[in-house]
């Protein structure tokens, strides 16, 4: 710890670097984050008391009450928060990886490989139900991050940071103007195409959480052992080497990782791109540069944000709804200028 | 007196002028210039009804017959002319975004210019129904307010590269939200507008629209030109351009609004074309080998990229007419796959 926490680090105010600051902050954020878990039991369509809903939650009494809030919207809850640490580990994992601030999840080509396959889905095969497209968004977001991964390391310098997001983002776009050529092609499918790709977690249900689960899990937990290698990496692949870190492992490692994470997610709820883009700078304004502490702030917040946005999506417009999507953007970028403005910027 | 670079260079003294450039450098923008002038005469002479090349050449200078000249002058040319200085004004643009933020992934969508220009677009479409000169004034319109509001945001006593690309991340997301809540709100028929005009596509464009583009051109590109130096010494560092005489923030200042100013013109005239301002500084560099971004080459590059995807997005699916910007996409991106597996290869 006190090794890899130099004092050239001055930028962020000392407080706060210290471990018990940062546990108990981190502490906050979780109580915070059970607090709006049960509040978006409460808030919907319909509102239920508190009081109700939790007796509900322990007796379950068959009523009507009971399905809403243990069917309906325990999942929804639950998936909010699963997906939104997913974005957020794969936000900080991708970006500290690139050692790029515009780095965000779709940069391996997760994004666009997933809406290519829906697209495909959609336009060509008729592919209507939601459950459906989960796959397709799976499996596409996969095969195109092997793909960029594959194409990124051919030769003797192996996958730098740069040419893999050279070609991530190229290849994206390729899979984007192949996605939006199918669409013009197919009027019929534009909208659904659109509703989907806004990103929402309305009506996914138990089958999809329990489906994104195991990935989501298994990639948090590689991402819960590559801090420390990681670390070294922000230094530059030479020196990461000379301190001993195994360069090409961390890398194979990450980009599963955030495959999984962001595939998994992105599956799940469409592509919610911003919140994976957005936390991990935030977080790096409170935690200062360790991998560490970044990415359980990073899980944490992410799944603050999107369950809040999701809350607060619900109410807004009542009756109607207000995709997650559009609300993360809507919550999340101006407290991102607000803190660009204020905080003194450090870079990656 | 000659310095060696490490590469051959072409030098120009002459009494209040000189230049360098790497020799390498000069030949392949010849080469992709002379590939941009072949293209333009192959769409002009290619289509629904082709035109053998020595009445593409009568048809210029008025000597063949009146359809011909029609077809030729009226349609064929502008487009195809539109096309490069379009593609020009694109990877010129892309160029001063990278060299700013000294990033590859830096484009003009790095200062929200274009989800500000889709915002303005779509509130036209949607309020108004649309019609050309409407929702090009409403993108120019959109994307010039995006921009002047990320910048100020991210003004505090001079701005930061850094600082200009997280505000201009959030004002982006933000805006790019907006598009999709209106988008999915639309009509059909709204939508399909919106999506059309949001791909970029140079249909139905013509001598009217060519003249305008080019008068602004001719102001835009001498102006980045003498840029250009400057912006080599900024890519060194704020410190070390400052202390070798430069001012960052002003020259950060002219660049970010010749910049806008490009996409700007584009996206007036064609809507937003994805993809060339960030693809054609990378290719460009690639092929000329140079540390930098140049500008020139970058320019040169975008052109013929922009000249070859519109023949395509006119000829592929005809007499289907893509939008150009879905296939500037494709065609740029495998590209640029290919340059950079190719590239390691050679190593």
């Amino acid at each position: 710890m006190t090794v890899l926490d130099p004092p050239a680090v001055a930028t962020v105010p000392p407080r706060s670097r210290l471990p018990l600051t940062r546990s108990l902050f981190l502490a906050a954020a979780a109580v915070l984050l059970v607090v709006v878990f049960l509040l978006s039991l409460c808030v919907g369509a319909r509102g239920i008391p508190f009081a109700e809903v939790w007796q509900v939650l322990w007796r379950p009494d068959g009523s009507e009450t009971s399905y809403i809030v243990r069917e309906m919207r325990m999942s929804r809850a639950t998936l909010a928060l699963l997906v939104g640490a997913a974005l957020g580990v794969a936000g900080a994992l991708i970006q500290a990886l690139t050692r790029n601030p515009l780095a965000d999840t779709g940069i391996l080509g997760v994004g666009a490989g997933a809406s290519f396959a829906v697209v495909v889905a959609i336009g060509l095969l008729g592919v209507t139900a939601l459950s459906q497209y989960l796959w397709f968004a799976f499996i596409g977001a996969i095969l195109v991050t092997a793909l960029v991964y594959a194409l990124g390391s051919i030769g003797a310098a192996g996958a730098t940071p740069v040419r893999l997001t050279l070609v991530g983002v190229a290849l994206g776009a390729v899979l984007g103007g192949f996605s939006s050529a199918i669409t013009m092609l197919n009027p019929d499918s534009f909208d659904d195409m659109l509703r989907w790709s806004a990103g929402s977690l309305a009506g996914r249900g138990w089958p999809t959480l329990v489906t994104v689960a195991a990935p989501i899990a298994a990639g948090l937990l590689i991402a819960a052992i590559v801090g420390r290698p990681l670390n070294a990496i922000s230094l530059g692949d030479d020196l990461a080497r000379s301190l001993g870190a195994n360069v090409v492992r961390t890398r194979v490692l990450v980009i599963i990782a955030v495959t999984l994470l962001a595939g998994a997610a992105t599956a799940a709820a469409g592509p919610v791109g911003f919140v994976g883009l957005m936390v991990p700078h935030v977080v790096r304004w409170f935690t200062g540069p360790d991998q560490r502490w970044i990415i359980p702030f990073s899980a944490v917040g992410a799944a603050l944000l999107l369950l809040a946005s999701d809350v607060l999506g619900r109410v807004v417009i009542a009756p109607q709804e207000l995709e997650v999507g559009i609300v993360t953007a809507f919550v999340g970028a101006p407290v991102l200028v607000a803190l660009a403005r204020r905080t003194r910027v450090s870079a990656l | 007196m000659t310095v060696d670079f490490g590469y051959r260079t072409l030098a120009v003294q002459r009494r209040g002028w000189s230049g360098i450039a790497s020799l390498r450098a000069a030949l392949v923008t010849l080469a992709l210039a002379a590939a941009t002038v072949i293209g333009v005469v192959v769409s002009i002479s290619t289509g629904t009804y082709d035109i053998p090349l020595d009445e593409v050449v009568g048809g210029l200078l008025g000597t063949a017959d009146g359809g011909t000249v029609l077809v030729v002058r009226e349609w064929r040319m502008p487009r195809a002319l539109l096309a490069t200085l379009l593609g020009v004004a694109l990877g010129m643009s892309g160029a001063i975004f990278q060299s700013l933020t000294r990033n590859p992934l830096g484009s003009p969508d790095v200062i929200g210019f274009s989800s500000g220009s889709y915002t303005g677009a779509l509130i036209v479409i949607l309020v108004t129904g649309g019609g050309y000169y409407a929702v090009a004034a409403g993108a120019l319109v959109g994307g010039v307010v995006t921009a002047l509001v990320v910048f100020v945001l991210a003004y505090r006593r001079g701005v930061q590269g850094f600082r200009l690309i997280i505000v201009g991340i959030g004002v982006s997301a933000l805006l790019a939200a907006s598009n999709t809540y209106l988008m999915l709100r639309a009509t059909v028929e709204e939508q399909l507008t919106a999506g059309v005009w949001g791909s970029g596509s140079l249909n139905g464009l013509s001598i009217a629209e060519l003249v305008p583009v080019a008068l602004v051109m001719l102001v835009l590109v001498p102006a980045v030109l003498t840029l250009s130096p400057a912006l080599r010494v900024l890519e060194l560092g704020d410190d070390a351009a400052g202390s070798l005489g430069s001012r960052p923030t002003s020259i950060r200042l002219a660049a970010i609004v010749l910049g806008v100013a490009l996409v700007a013109l584009v996206t007036a005239a064609a809507g937003p074309i994805a993809f060339i301002a960030l693809v054609a500084p990378q290719i460009a560099r690639r092929l000329t080998r140079s540390a930098g971004v140049g500008l020139i080459a970058a320019g040169v590059t975008g052109a013929l990229l922009l000249v070859i995807s519109d023949f395509l997005a006119q000829r592929l699916f005809a007499p289907l007419q893509l939008p150009v910007g879905i296939v500037t996409v494709s065609v740029g991106g495998v590209y640029f796959v290919w340059l950079l597996v190719r590239e390691t290869r050679r190593r």
